[in-house]
């Protein structure tokens, strides 16, 4: 069981910069997220892109601002369990939360802060009617163990990186790799591009293009997939399928939380200090919603901060304290490390 | 600059008149989040900068419309019920030519 002081979910700028103002009142954190890395959707979806409206940064890369909040709360030590989506939640009797994952890892805190963003990501499904039928009989979503499909015929569908790159990495393990794309063009990089090319070319790899799988075969498990082509449908042997489509955010089982949903958002106090309907559960940054709320990343790092004033005050309601600067407290790391203005140099007149 | 008024048939059929400003370089999924047509949370995901295909609607009216962007192009390229007329809202932006506009929007996926 891994124990801490704030459980954050979900480690996009929110959720990162909690870990700071958490550091601050020397309260540790640890974050879940099912994606495999930090960053929430400035890593997933825009990292190339600039923001504008970080106060101080006239312009700052998406994944740079997340680099940036992975140096700042460096000297706090934080705890990742990255690749998991937390699933349940469970209140014990003396107040404190445990929080399962789906692959059951789990975390005990006295202070949950859902920093959710627009949920965990969810590999996007292709509308084929009998999809779900074959979810583990042949289809997959999700590459876990590549060697699970040595020897196999294996169809994967889409144009981005991650259709080209499996569809290359599979030429070796694989007995036939077959790619399916609606356009002639693909949106991947472009030496990932010239690779399936020179596969193609190599009759490696099967590409059908422009082309749409429509359809799935299969007594128990996946036995064909069939492919339009134009005016042209056929049928194609095949152990597995993969839809390679991107990741959208699904607000998913925290929404069977017991929480107070309105708008796919949790409802918080904002006029205080963004707790939801249940004490001890805080909503932060994208997720939450308040009359007059704003889905940007600068309310996110407002909303963290006085959500850690107030997890610390429920943790130790018996302390006083009171909001110190930076500038005039520094920064002391639970590594050891210590940030602090320089002493200004006094130096006497003889 | 003045109001134009467009046409926004939501996921469920229903047609909505909506008055959308030219001045406030706003786009279609913008004018149906602001009119809360659709379940905030199932569209303009990525803000609308063209990388997801939660805000694709379909456009019904005949007027001509600035060229996709290669972006647009191929985010479109991976969407689920693409058709013929299949845009992303948020690249429609609201100028006066757009005057009667209708659009339906896409099933959510």
């Amino acid at each position: 069981m891994i124990k801490t002081d704030i459980l954050i979910i979900g480690a996009g700028p929110t959720g990162l910069f909690a870990v700071f103002e958490a550091g601050l009142l020397k309260l540790k954190c640890h974050l879940i997220d099912a994606l495999p890395q930090a960053g929430g959707q400035c890593a997933e979806i825009y990292p190339k892109k600039p923001i504008y409206d970080i106060p101080g940064f006239p312009e700052v890369l998406a994944g740079d601002l997340v680099s940036n909040l992975m140096k700042q709360i460096e000297p706090f030590q934080p705890g990742f369990t990255l690749g998991e989506r937390a699933n349940t939640i469970d209140k014990l009797d003396d107040g404190t939360f445990v929080v399962t994952t789906d692959k059951g890892t789990k975390h005990h805190a006295p202070i949950v802060a859902i920093a959710g963003g627009l949920g965990s990501f969810e590999p996007r499904k292709p509308p084929i009617t009998n999809l779900a039928d074959f979810e583990d009989k042949g289809v997959e979503y999700i590459i876990r163990d590549p060697e699970m499909y040595r020897n196999k015929n294996v169809v994967i569908s889409g144009g981005g990186d991650s259709a080209l790159d499996w569809s290359i990495f599979l030429t070796d393990v694989a007995k036939s790799v077959t790619l399916v794309h609606r356009r002639n063009e693909f949106r991947g990089a472009l030496d990932s591009v010239e690779k399936v090319q020179e596969l193609k070319n190599l009759g490696k790899i099967e590409l059908f293009t422009p082309a749409e799988v429509i359809g799935l075969v299969g007594k128990n498990n996946l036995e064909e997939v069939v492919i339009k082509r134009g005016a042209e449908v056929f049928n194609r042997e095949c152990d597995h399928f993969i839809p390679l489509f991107g990741l959208s955010p699904k607000l998913g089982p925290i929404a069977d939380w017991g929480l107070e949903i309105e708008k796919n958002a949790i409802k918080v106090n904002n006029a205080l200090d963004y707790q939801t309907n249940i004490p001890g559960i805080y909503a932060i940054g994208d997720i939450n919603t308040y009359p007059g709320k704003l889905k940007l990343i600068l309310c996110g790092f407002h909303e963290a901060t006085l959500m850690c004033q107030s997890a610390y005050q429920r943790i130790f309601p018996d302390k006083r304290y009171v909001m110190k600067y930076t500038t005039v407290g520094g920064v002391q790391g639970f590594d050891g490390s210590k940030k602090e203005a320089p002493k200004a140099v006094i130096k006497s007149i003889d | 600059m003045k109001d134009i008024n467009i046409t926004i048939i939501d996921r469920e059929g229903v047609k909505h008149n909506v008055e959308a400003p030219t001045d406030m370089n706003m786009n279609v999924m913008e004018i149906v989040r602001s009119y809360e047509l659709a379940p905030e949370g199932t569209i303009g995901i990525c803000g609308g900068m063209a990388m997801c295909a939660s805000c694709q609607c379909y456009v019904e009216s005949d007027h001509s419309l600035p060229e996709m962007s290669y972006d647009e192009d191929l985010m479109l390229s991976e969407a689920f019920n693409v058709k013929e007329n299949s845009r992303l809202s948020c690249q429609i932006f609201i100028t006066e030519e757009l005057n009667g506009l209708q659009v339906t929007l896409a099933p959510e996926v």
